[in-house]
C-alpha cells in the first residue's frame, strides 16, 4: 500500500523556550527543533504498515531547520522517498501550512493512506490531519493507536479516555491523526543515516500557490502565569519526608 | 442582541461528560460577557437533553452516529444555517477530531488547548496552553462562528438545573466512511485507581521498572495504589487501566503524590479532582510543582524511602 | 631397547608396516579435520595480528611456557603447568620414537635408550601422575563452578594417564608398553582435533596472535567498515575471533570472574565462546545449525554483559569475549533491536550528547553554586582541561561532589577549565553497546570543542571516559584519570593534609580505570596520604567486582531471575571487612553503589564516598575556601 506521512519540526521543549520582543512570538535565536513526536509515531505506523503489507512510505515536511537530517533519519528507517516543500513563507499558522502541504500531497496521490500526528505542539488554530483531509476529501478520523490495513477499509483504533479504545473501519483512501504507533518509533544507528545520506537524495518540491491569511491573532505569548505554585519543602530528603509526614498527618490523610 | 454561544455537547457511552458540563459554565460567563444566548448541541440521544439544563437551548439532532466524521458534518452544517458566535468542543480525545473536521469544513480556525476564553470588547479571547504547557498565547479569531478547542477542567461542572428547551434540527449526512464497529475494554488491572483515597504516581523519572518497587512500597505504607503517567504505560510497567491524564482515568483521590513526573497537561488534566496534591521532583523548574500543594525539589531515589520510613514511624 | 618393538611379526605383518599403517591413518584423519578448521578459520572476516612479532614472540613464551594465569587458581595451576611440560617431553619422545619406529634402520637409538631423555621421560612421568591424581580429585571432590565435568575431559585425563603408566611400566613388558603407548598417542591425534583439547593445538596460536593493542580495543585491525556494522553469522567474525573457540579449555575461570554470571544474569562469557565455536563447525562444515543470534545465543545473553573486562583478565588463554560479544551488539543496534531504555538512551545521546535528555546549555549547570566561574577552555588557555562526563555533570546527586572537586582543584592551584555546552558524552560506553556510528559522531564533536580549547592535558573525573579519551580518541595530549592528578599534586606538594583522615576504608577499582588501564595505585597513594586506613577487599584490584553499570547496562532493566545484583554483592563485601566507608573513583559507582547501600538494608552501616570527598576532610583547614 501507498502511504503519505506528513512531518512537521517543531520547538524542543527541552530547551528553555524564550518570547521574542514583540511578546508574541518565539524568539528564534536559540531555538532548536525536533520532529514532532506524534509525527514520528505517524512515521512508525507507515513503517510498521509496510513492513507487513509492502508498498510505499513517502514522506513530507516543510523545510525547516534540521530537517534534512530529520528527512535522511526517515529514510533510513525505511521511508522510501522524502519531499520537502522550500519558499514556504515563514511563521505559517497550521491552518496555512495545511493548506500548502494538502496541496503538495494532493500532487503526490494516489496513496492508501495519508498519515500525521493527530496534534503538533505548535498547533494553535487547528489540526493539519483534519485540514488536509477536508482539502483532499478523504475520511478522516483522529487520535489513532493502531491501523490494520486489507481490502477496501482499514480498521483503525482510536483512543478514548480510561482506556478503552474504539474500533471503526474506515474507507481508504483516507487520513488519520495518529496519537501513538502500535510499537514506539524505532531507532536507527548513525550509521545507517549516514549512509542513506550518501545514497539517497530528498526531493525538493516549491511552495505551490498561496498560503492565505491567519485567521487567528495572536495577541500575546508568555510563560504561564502561576496562579499558584507548591509550598516547598526544603531540607535533606529526610527532613523534607519528615515535614510531609507531619503536614499529611495535620491534615488527616495517614 | 449577539448571535449564541454553543457548546458541542460530548455523551460517553449514554451519558453526557463531566467536560461538557464545565464547558457550558465557561459558555455562560461568555455568553453573559457578550449578552448572548447559550445553547448546547446535541448530536445523539435527546434523553440526554435533561443533563443540559445549564443552557437556555439544546439543538438537538438525534440521528448522528458517534463518529468524527458524522459529528463534524452535523455540527458544520448547523454552524452554516445558524451562525453561532461561537462553538466550546471539548479538547479531549473524543471530541477533538470531530472539532478540527467541522472546522475545517467551515474554514474557520479551531482554536485549540484552551485553558480559558473571554470576550474583550466583543471579540473572543482564547488562552491557550502551547508547547507542552511551556507557554501560554492569548488568541483571537478573525472569523465568526470559530470554533474552540476547550481543555477539560477550565471552569468546574454546570449543575443541569431545570428542563431545558429542546430545538429539534435535521442534518443530512454523507455517506459514512468511518463506521464504529466496537468498543475495545483495556484489560482489567486489578485496582481501580479511580476508587483509590490514596494514589502514588510515577513518571519517567523512576527510569526502570525495578524502580517501581519504590514506589509500590510507599504505596503499601499509605495504603495506597500506584498509577502513571503515558509514559510508564507505554513501558508496559503499568497496566492501561493504570494511567492518568487525558488517556487514561480522571481520579479524585484525598491524596495524589507525584514522582518524577515533569506535569505535562495532558496528565494533570486527570487529576483536577485530587485534594492534596504533592510532587517529587528533580527540576525545581519542573510545571508539575505549579499544579501541587506541597513540594519537594529532590531526588526521588533519595526521598521515597525516606518518606515509606517516615509514613511507617508515624503510623506506629 | 634390546628387542627393537618394530621387529617383531603382529599377525605375520611386520611391526614397523603395521606402525606405517596405523600413523598414516592417525595423520590422514588428523589432517583431515585440522585442514577443515583452518578452512573455517579462513572464511572468517579478515583482522591483521600480524604485527608486532617481536611482543607476540615474548607473549608467547610468557603465556605459553609459564602460564601465570592458570597459576592464579592454586589447586590446578601447578598440576597443569607440569601437565604441559609433560606434554611437550613426550610430544618430543613420540616423535622421535616414531620415526625410529618407521624407519628401523635409522642407526638412532630410541629415547628409552638415551640415559637424559629416559630420565625426563620417567621424571615427568611421576610429576604428571601426580596432577592428573589432583585433577581428576579436583573434578571429583572440589570442582569450581562452572568447571565443564565432561566425559571427554576424563577421557583425556585417563589417555594421559596410560601414556604415563606406559613409561612406567616399561621395565616390565618393554615392547607391549611401547605399542600401547605409540598406539593411544596416534588415537589421541584423532581424537584431539574433536574435543575440548583442540585448546592444545589453538591455544598456542590463540596466544600469539593475541590483542597487543589497549586491553577494550574495538576497533577491528585492518577490518574495513563493514566489519563494525557487526555479526550476525559465524562467518562474519573474524578469524582470530573464531579461533577463540578453538582455543577454549572450558575452565570456568571466566564464568567465575563475570558479574553478570554470579549475579544470575542469563550470560556466560565462556557459553558465548563455547556457543560460537559449536555454531561454527555445524553451520560451517555441516550447513545447519539455525540461526547464531535467536536459537544459538540469546539476546538477553548479549545484552547482559557490563563489559567489566573480568573474563578477558583472567582468561588462560587470552581470549577475547567482548569484541565478540559487542560484535553482536553492533548487529542488533543496526537492526534497532533493542531495550526501550536503551533506545531512548541512545536517542538522546544523538540528539542532545548525554543520556539524561536534558539540554547541553544544562551541562555546567553544576557549577551556578561554586560563585566564582569556572573558567571556559575554549575562551582562555588552561593548563588541564576537565573532562567532566555525564554523570558527574547532570546527576542531582553528583553535582555537589562535582563542586568539591572543582573546590580541591582551585585550592591545589590547579590551572583548569571545562568545555561548557561544547562537552559531549565520552562515547565509551555507547561503542560498548554496540552504536559505532554514533561512537564516532560523539568523539568527533567532543574533537571539535578540543580544537577550540587550549590545553596541555586532559583530566577527567570519569574512568569511561578516561578509557575512551586515552585509548580511543587518537589525542596526542596525555589524559589522566582525576586520582592521577592528585597523586602527582601530593607527590608535589601542592595538597598537603594537616591531620590524618583517620576513616578506615576500602577502595573500589573502577573496572574501566583498572582492568582496562592498569591504573590502581593513585588513589591508593592518595587516600593513604589523607590519612585512610586502607582495607583491601577480596576482590581487590585486577580482581575487583563490577558494580553492573558499565557497557550500557545502565540504561537497561535487570533481567527477570536475578540473584544478587553486582553493586549489592559489592557493598556486602565492603561491608563485611567492617570499615564504614567504601571509597570510589567513577560516578556511577557511586550513585549504583549508594543505591545498593539502601537495598542491601546497609544504610548507617557503610558509606560510599568519593575520593575527592575524603582528600578534602583532611586537607589543612587553612586552604579550605
Amino acid at each position: 500500500m501507498n502511504i503519505l506521512v506528513l512531518l512537521k519540526m517543531v520547538p524542543d521543549v527541552v530547551e528553555e523556550l524564550e518570547v521574542a520582543g514583540d511578546g508574541k512570538s518565539l524568539d528564534t535565536s536559540f531555538l532548536r527543533t525536533i520532529i514532532n513526536e506524534r509525527d514520528d509515531h505517524a512515521l512508525e505506523q507507515a513503517i510498521l504498515l509496510k513492513e507487513r503489507h509492502g508498498g510505499k512510505v513517502t514522506v513530507v515536511a516543510l523545510d525547516a531547520p534540521d530537517i534534512d537530517d530529520t528527512l535522511f533519519a526517515t529514510m533510513a528507517k525505511g521511508a522510501d522517498r522524502a519531499v520537502k516543500i522550500t519558499d514556504a513563507p515563514e511563521g505559517m499558522t497550521t491552518q496555512m501550512a495545511a493548506k500548502l502541504c494538502g496541496q503538495v500531497v494532493a500532487g503526490l496521490l494516489p496513496a492508501d493512506l495519508v498519515l500525521t500526528g493527530v496534534q503538533a505542539l505548535d498547533d494553535l488554530d487547528g489540526l493539519s490531519a483534519a485540514l488536509v483531509a477536508q482539502q483532499l476529501n478523504f475520511p478522516y478520523i483522529g487520535v489513532v493507536t493502531a491501523v490494520t490495513a486489507g481490502g477496501p477499509t482499514a480498521t483503525v483504533l482510536k483512543e478514548f479516555a480510561g482506556g478503552v479504545r474504539g474500533e471503526f473501519a474506515v474507507t481508504l483512501p483516507a487520513v488519520l491523526g495518529v496519537q501513538a504507533a502500535e510499537k514506539p518509533p524505532r531507532y536507527v544507528p548513525v550509521a545507517k543515516v549516514r549512509a542513506v545520506m550518501k545514497t539517497n537524495k530528498i526531493e525538493t518540491v516549491s511552495a505551490p500557490g498561496d498560503a492565505g491569511a491567519a485567521q487567528i491573532e495572536v495577541r500575546q505569548l508568555a510563560k504561564p502565569v502561576v496562579s499558584s505554585h507548591a509550598e516547598m519543602l526544603e531540607g535533606s530528603p529526610e527532613e523534607a519526608a519528615g515535614k510531609l509526614v507531619e503536614l499529611l498527618a495535620q491534615r488527616g490523610l495517614l | 442582541m449577539a448571535s449564541n454561544i454553543w457548546v458541542l455537547a460530548e455523551t460517553w457511552r449514554g451519558q453526557v461528560t463531566e467536560t461538557t458540563l464545565e464547558l457550558l459554565t465557561l459558555g455562560r460567563e461568555v455568553a453573559g460577557q457578550s449578552g448572548s444566548q447559550l445553547e448546547a448541541v446535541l448530536l445523539g440521544d435527546k434523553s440526554l437533553a435533561a443533563s443540559l439544563g445549564a443552557a437556555d437551548n439544546v439543538l438537538c439532532a438525534a440521528n448522528v452516529e458517534p463518529t468524527p466524521e458524522a459529528v463534524a458534518a452535523a455540527l458544520a452544517q448547523l454552524v452554516k444555517e445558524r451562525q453561532p458566535q461561537a462553538v466550546l468542543v471539548p479538547w479531549t480525545n473524543l471530541s477533538m477530531d470531530a472539532g478540527a473536521l467541522a472546522a475545517a469544513q467551515l474554514n474557520v480556525p479551531f482554536v485549540n488547548g484552551c485553558k480559558d476564553l473571554k470576550s474583550d470588547a466583543g471579540t473572543l479571547v482564547a488562552q491557550c496552553v502551547v508547547y507542552g504547557g511551556k507557554l501560554e498565547a492569548a488568541v483571537s479569531a478573525t472569523t465568526a462562528s470559530t470554533l474552540f478547542g476547550v481543555l477539560p477542567g477550565s471552569r468546574s461542572a454546570a449543575s443541569p438545573g431545570n428542563a431545558p428547551t429542546v430545538t429539534d434540527v435535521a442534518v443530512t449526512l454523507p455517506e459514512a466512511k468511518v463506521k464504529f464497529t466496537k468498543y475495545l475494554e483495556p484489560e482489567a488491572g486489578g485496582v481501580d485507581i479511580t476508587q483509590q483515597d490514596v494514589l502514588i504516581a510515577v513518571g519517567r523519572g523512576i527510569q526502570t521498572q525495578d524502580n517501581m518497587e519504590l514506589a509500590n512500597d510507599l504505596a503499601a505504607a499509605l495504603g495506597g495504589a500506584v498509577c502513571g503517567s503515558r509514559p510508564v504505560i507505554d513501558q508496559g510497567w503499568l497496566p492501561l487501566s493504570c494511567q492518568v491524564g487525558k488517556s487514561g482515568m480522571q481520579v479524585k483521590p484525598k491524596l495524589y503524590i507525584m514522582l518524577g513526573i515533569s506535569g505535562a497537561p495532558e496528565h494533570i488534566e486527570g487529576i483536577k479532582g485530587a485534594q492534596v496534591v504533592v510532587a517529587v521532583n528533580t527540576d525545581a523548574a519542573a510545571p508539575v510543582f505549579n499544579a501541587s500543594h506541597y513540594g519537594i525539589n529532590a531526588d526521588l531515589f533519595e526521598v521515597v524511602p525516606a518518606l515509606t520510613e517516615a509514613v511507617k514511624a508515624k503510623k506506629g | 631397547m634390546t628387542h627393537d618393538p618394530v621387529r617383531i611379526s603382529l599377525l605375520g605383518v611386520p611391526g614397523w608396516a603395521v606402525l606405517w599403517a596405523l600413523s598414516v591413518a592417525a595423520f590422514g584423519v588428523f589432517g583431515w579435520r585440522a585442514w577443515q578448521l583452518i578452512g573455517l578459520l579462513r572464511q572468517g572476516r579478515p583482522e591483521n595480528r600480524f604485527d608486532q612479532l617481536g611482543q607476540r614472540v615474548l607473549r608467547f613464551c610468557k603465556h605459553v611456557l609459564l602460564q601465570p594465569r592458570l597459576l592464579n587458581e592454586r589447586s590446578i595451576g601447578l598440576p597443569h603447568l607440569l601437565i604441559f611440560w609433560g606434554f611437550v617431553v613426550y610430544v618430543i619422545c613420540f616423535n622421535w620414537s616414531l620415526v625410529r619406529g618407521l624407519v628401523p634402520v635409522l642407526p638412532i637409538p630410541y629415547p628409552e635408550e638415551v640415559f637424559v631423555a629416559a630420565l625426563f621421560l620417567k621424571a615427568f612421568a611421576v610429576l604428571v601422575l601426580i596432577s592428573l591424581g589432583i585433577a581428576v580429585a579436583r573434578r571429583i571432590f572440589f570442582p569450581p563452578p562452572h568447571l565443564h565435568l565432561s566425559w571427554d575431559a576424563n577421557l583425556i585425563l585417563s589417555l594421559i594417564a596410560v601414556l604415563m603408566l606406559t613409561t612406567l611400566l616399561s621395565a616390565f613388558w618393554p615392547r607391549a608398553m611401547w605399542w600401547l603407548h605409540m598406539v593411544t598417542v596416534l588415537f589421541f591425534l584423532v581424537y584431539l582435533p574433536y574435543s575440548k583439547h583442540l585448546h592444545l593445538l589453538a591455544s598456542p596460536f590463540n596466544v600469539f596472535f593475541g590483542n597487543l593493542r589497549p586491553a577494550g580495543d574495538l576497533g577491528i585491525a585492518g577490518g574495513s567498515e563493514e566489519i563494525t556494522a557487526g555479526s550476525a553469522k559465524w562467518n562474519e567474525f573474524t578469524w582470530k575471533q573464531l579461533l577463540s573457540g578453538f582455543s577454549c579449555a572450558e575452565c570456568g575461570r571466566c564464568d567465575r570472574a563475570c558479574p553478570a554470571t554470579t549475579a544470575g544474569f542469563p550470560l556466560q562469557p565462556q557459553e558465548i565462546v563455547q556457543k560460537l565455536k559449536k555454531h561454527t563447525i555445524h553451520a560451517g562444515l555441516e550447513t545447519n545449525g539455525g540461526k547464531l543470534i535467536g536459537d544459538v545465543i540469546t539476546e538477553d545473553e548479549i545484552w547482559a554483559c557490563t563489559t567489566c573486562m573480568s573474563c578477558m583478565e583472567r582468561c588462560a588463554v587470552l581470549n577475547e569475549q567482548i569484541p565478540i560479544i559487542v560484535q553482536l551488539r553492533r548487529h542488533l543496534v543496526a537492526e534497532g533491536q533493542m531495550a526501550k531504555t536503551l533506545q531512548d538512551a541512545l536517542q538522546n545521546f544523538t540528539r542532545y550528547g548525554n543520556s539524561f535528555g536534558k539540554s547541553d546549555r544544562m551541562r555546567a549547570k553544576w557549577t551556578q553554586p561554586l560563585g566564582w566561574k569556572v573558567k571556559d577552555a575554549r575562551k582562555e588557555p588552561v593548563e588541564y582541561l576537565w573532562f567532566v562526563g555525564d554523570y558527574a555533570s547532570y546527576d542531582p546527586r553528583l553535582e555537589e561532589i562535582t563542586r568539591q572537586t572543582a573546590r580541591l582543584f582551585q585550592q591545589a592551584g590547579v590551572d583548569f577549565g571545562i568545555l561548557y555546552e561544547g562537552e559531549r558524552n565520552a562515547g565509551n560506553d555507547v561503542r560498548r553497546i554496540g552504536e559505532e556510528g554514533l561512537f564516532e559522531m560523539l568523539r568527533d564533536k567532543n574533537k571539535q570543542s578540543f580544537e577550540k580549547a587550549q590545553f596541555k592535558a586532559i583530566v577527567t573525573t570519569d574512568p569511561h571516559a578516561y578509557n575512551a579519551l586515552k585509548n580511543e580518541y587518537g589525542l596526542s595530549v596525555p589524559v589522566l584519570h582525576y586520582s592521577e592528578l592528585l597523586d602527582q599534586l601530593v607527590a608535589q606538594g601542592k595538597l598537603t593534609f594537616a591531620k590524618k583522615n583517620g576513616v578506615r576504608a576500602t577502595y573500589h577499582d573502577p573496572c574501566y580505570l583498572g582492568r582496562y588501564n592498569d591504573i590502581y595505585e593513585p588513589a591508593r597513594r592518595v587516600l593513604q596520604a589523607a590519612g585512610v586506613e586502607l582495607v583491601e577487599m577480596p576482590r581487590s584490584r585486577c580482581q575487583s567486582y563490577c558494580c553492573g553499570a558499565g557497557g550500557g547496562r545502565i540504561w537497561m532493566e535487570d533481567t527477570p531471575g536475578v540473584k544478587e545484583r553486582s553493586a549489592e554483592s559489592r557493598v556486602r563485601e565492603a561491608a563485611a571487612l567492617g570499615v564504614d566507608t567504601l571509597v570510589v573513583a567513577c560516578p556511577k559507582d557511586l550513585v549504583m553503589f549508594q543505591d545498593a547501600v539502601k537495598t542491601a538494608g546497609l544504610e548507617g552501616k557503610l558509606t560510599i564516598k568519593d575520593l575527592t570527598e575524603l582528600v578534602q576532610e583532611a586537607l589543612k583547614p587553612a586552604a579550605q575556601a
